[in-house]
């Protein structure tokens, strides 16, 4: 009965001396868990929930991708063609390397290395801003090439760049004549929304990465201080999934947006 | 074993707490920062409720001017574009703000860690964050219709919202794309905490109905919600940039549009009518005497409609161009869905069955909640069906039938979850007859609203129009008259519930005599950290002893 203190079942047992309130606690055990277990399964299966939930992010924009690439199968091996492979590869390597590291950094804080953290999360860093230069220099080229999917956007102009192998300056606006070519030819419109689309998913995976560093550079300075430990290191390996799957996602965006179509057919 | 408060008022045994007060999770701390910054998921749990209650007093005044234009055939009140505003409002503020967080993020956020035995969710950081999104989101939203109003209807369909809208509808977009990680943020904790922060003994097929809906509706927050953030940033992409991804005049399809957005907002129509489903499952139950009839039917039949919610998004694209192949694969689909809602409305009849019901004012919640959602998910059925999608498809049959299930659902749902926690979570009894009276005004008001919308739907007055035939105007009088009483129904609770918070009688702490941790192990209001000790569960959740031992259990 409701008023009766002895309870049984499902109606919950009290057990004794399993844990009192505030007490006993390590500090590096949130107060809400039973113990340094549960918390670190607990921050674990969190990350892979995140990702998940990263995943159909991602999966909008691959959906909508797919939708269009089925559509404009052969505009979207033009505008492919368009881009570097041998950049995208490189930066493919780059990343792999820079995944070495994150898991070297993981490996640190499992066996408690607080300073061997901050090293192999600063080498990831470089790599990662490695990655983030050879995108910036391709970028800078989209733009001059007038790839960037905005009012100045010229597909036949940059189909004559890239055809003639030129590497022009950036000017607000391409030739006129471009201009005139691209309102006569519907293709252009697929070819905008192909680089629409490479600017969006390479955009938003660069954007992960920025914010990667973010996180990272905060763990950096928990892990010089000595925060981690053998029985809590989640943080760090959370950011090592997160940067895990930034990765993952780029190894599908390089097949895709690189090498669609035969790049050496199509010339 | 517990008995309910009417017995125990009959045996004339006081049902009140006459002890001292407690330390309690309200009073431990006082001060206004104490709750804006408080992490323990009991207030966060609160202050959704709170801050729910005003979006759906404001969606309910949208409400009330789109009846009362529609009492005329001429458009006579608001102008096209102004009503166009008004019913946007309403439902962009319904859906996103109330219906969707409605359960999870207040009952949800309260009840859960008490009934795993936990003494808080898994995240309390992310769960405060995930609070303030909603309120930024709510933020962004209000201002959009202050400067002005969006007219897209909540669906924001291409090219009217991209091509044919103000920039208002960035506005929003940008409020709902916030939103959204709140109710990501909310799903990946609660999933995280009922993977990982059972009591001991508390296995998978112990955990109460409302744990495992809840697991089903997290599933779906964290899968669907994603696909409408990255759809509304492509919109606002192509308003911004002038890339034609969903217009066609740019190579574009705005049908791409649709499918992503139904992708998330079939599956939000899941998001809330399965927690109420899990709270129906604890009322029957409880107040049946009797352990639930198919308890693995039931939790199963939660993870289905997770699963098929996801199959089923073309339904409401019938109409719009899509191939018939693909018509026929998602009517199918869709009526498949019938059979797991269709177990749960057979298990609850089971339950009760031979059960010896007690009629206290959650239990009519209950009632009223399982003759909606039967209405509701057995029109769905004429909506999935090719044929006659084709004649209602936009009518005011499909506005009646999506209220049924997301109003008479989700919203009566929630109701009786709040009657029946309210003494958990407030520690105080509400005036009984008031509630009944409520229940009686909801389900009548409803009703009187919305059947007659059927009705005109099915003769074919479209939805989403200020002026309609002349002779359409006996429903439509009819349906504004409901909706008064509907509103009296709501606003009487807010008032006598209120109240009692505050100055009702105390409640013990199982005034039900129900059976799970939240419960038997937790005062009413619970402590600050939920339990003394940790609870250990040995038994399975709704242990009711049948009828002949009530005599045993009033004589403790
Ligand atoms: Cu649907």
């Amino acid at each position: 009965m409701h008023t009766d203190t002895k309870v049984t079942g499902h109606s919950g047992q009290v057990q004794a001396g399993g844990h009192d309130v505030g007490h006993g606690h390590a500090s590096d055990l949130a107060h809400h868990f039973e113990n340094h277990y549960q918390q670190h399964e607990a921050g674990n299966l969190g990350m892979w929930m995140f990702l998940s939930t990263e995943v159909l992010f991602f999966g909008g924009m691959f959906g909508a991708y797919t939708v269009y690439r089925y559509k404009f199968e052969k505009v979207f091996e033009q505008a492919s063609n368009i881009l570097d492979p041998l950049l995208g590869g490189i930066n493919t390597i780059i990343l792999l390397f820079s995944s070495v590291t994150m898991a070297l950094a993981v490996r640190s804080a499992q066996q408690g290395k607080g300073k061997a953290i901050v090293g192999w999360m600063a080498a990831t860093i470089i790599f990662g801003l490695a990655f983030l230069g050879v995108k910036a220099f391709e970028w800078k080229h989209d733009f001059a090439i007038h790839v960037f999917p905005t009012k100045d956007f010229c597909w036949s102009y940059a189909r004559e760049m890239h055809k003639t192998h030129q590497h022009p300056e950036y000017k607000p606006n391409a030739p006129a004549k471009f201009y005139e070519e691209d309102a006569k030819n519907p293709e252009s419109k697929q070819g905008k929304l192909f680089f629409f689309l490479y600017f969006t998913m390479t955009g938003l995976h660069g954007l992960h990465m920025i914010i990667g560093f973010g996180i990272m550079a905060v763990i950096m300075v928990y892990a010089w201080n000595g925060y981690y430990t053998k029985n809590y290191f989640v943080p760090v390996e959370s950011v090592g999934l997160y940067w895990h799957f930034v990765d993952l996602v780029w190894i599908f965006l390089y097949p895709l947006l690189y090498l669609l179509g035969a790049h050496l057919a199509s010339h | 074993m517990s008995t309910t408060v009417s017995e125990l008022k009959a045996k004339g045994v006081p049902f009140v707490n006459n002890e001292p007060s407690k330390v309690t999770y309200l009073n431990h701390e006082n001060t206004v920062a104490s709750w804006l910054l408080t992490l323990d998921h009991k207030r966060i749990g609160v202050m959704y409720l709170i801050s729910m209650t005003f979006m759906f007093l404001l969606g309910g005044i949208f409400a009330g001017i789109i009846r009362a234009e529609l009492i005329t055939p001429k458009g006579d009140m608001l102008s096209s574009d102004f009503y166009n505003k008004t019913f946007t409002a309403h439902g962009v503020i319904m859906v996103f703000f109330v219906l969707i967080p409605a359960v999870p993020a207040s009952l949800g956020n309260f009840i859960m860690p008490l009934m795993l035995g936990a003494k808080d969710v898994a995240f309390p950081r992310l769960n405060l964050m995930s609070w303030y999104l909603y309120v930024i989101g709510a933020v962004f939203t209000l201002l959009a219709m202050l400067l002005g109003g969006v007219d897209t209807g909540w669906t924001f369909y291409t090219p009217l919202s991209s091509t044919y809208s103000n920039g208002n509808v960035m506005v929003v977009a940008a409020g709902l794309f916030i939103l959204g990680f709140s109710s990501i943020l909310t799903g990946l904790n609660f999933i995280v905490t009922i993977h990982r922060m059972r009591a001991p003994g508390l296995t998978w097929f112990r955990l109460p109905l409302f744990v495992w809906a809840l697991y089903a509706t997290s599933i779906i927050q964290l899968l669907g919600t994603p696909v409408i953030a990255i759809t509304l940033s492509l919109l606002g992409l192509e308003r911004v940039l002038g890339v034609g991804i969903f217009d066609p005049r740019l190579g574009g399809d705005p049908i791409l549009f649709q499918h992503l957005f139904w992708f998330y907002s079939h599956p939000a129509v899941y998001i809330m009518i399965l927690p109420p489903l899990g709270v129906a499952s604890e009322l029957v139950t409880t107040f049946s005497r009797k352990p639930i009839f198919g308890y693995q039917m039931i939790a199963g039949s939660s993870l289905a409609i997770a699963i098929f919610s996801f199959i089923v998004w073309a339904h409401h694209m019938f109409t719009s161009g899509i191939s018939p192949y693909a018509a026929m694969f998602f009517s199918l689909l869709t009526f498949s869905v019938a059979i797991p809602s269709g177990i749960k409305v057979f298990t609850w009849l089971g339950t009760m069955w031979r059960g010896s019901i007690v009629n206290d004012s959650p239990m009519w919640f209950a009632y009223g909640f399982i003759g909606l959602f039967t209405i509701g998910g057995l029109t769905g059925l004429f909506l999935s069906t090719l044929g006659t999608d084709i004649h209602l498809h936009d009518t005011y049959f499909v506005v009646a039938h999506f209220h049924y299930v997301m109003v008479g659902g989700a919203i009566v749902g929630l109701m009786g979850g709040l009657h029946f926690w309210w003494p958990k979570m407030f520690g105080r009894m509400y005036n009984e007859p008031l509630a009944k009276l409520s229940a009686f005004f909801v389900f009548a008001g409803f009703n009187l609203t919305f059947f007659p919308q059927f009705l005109l739907g099915y003769l074919g007055m479209p939805r989403r129009y200020h002026e309609y035939p002349a002779e359409m105007q006996v429903m439509n009088v009819f349906s504004t008259a409901g909706a008064l009483v509907l509103g009296l129904g709501y606003i009487m609770p807010m008032i006598y519930l209120t109240y009692a918070a505050f100055w009702g009688p105390k409640a013990s702490k199982n005034p039900w005599g129900a059976t799970t941790l939240d419960w038997t192990a937790t005062d009413s209001p619970p402590t600050p950290h939920n339990f003394e000790g940790q609870p250990v569960v040995t038994e399975e959740p709704y242990h009711y002893k049948s009828t002949e031992n009530k005599e045993h259990a009033l004589a403790h």
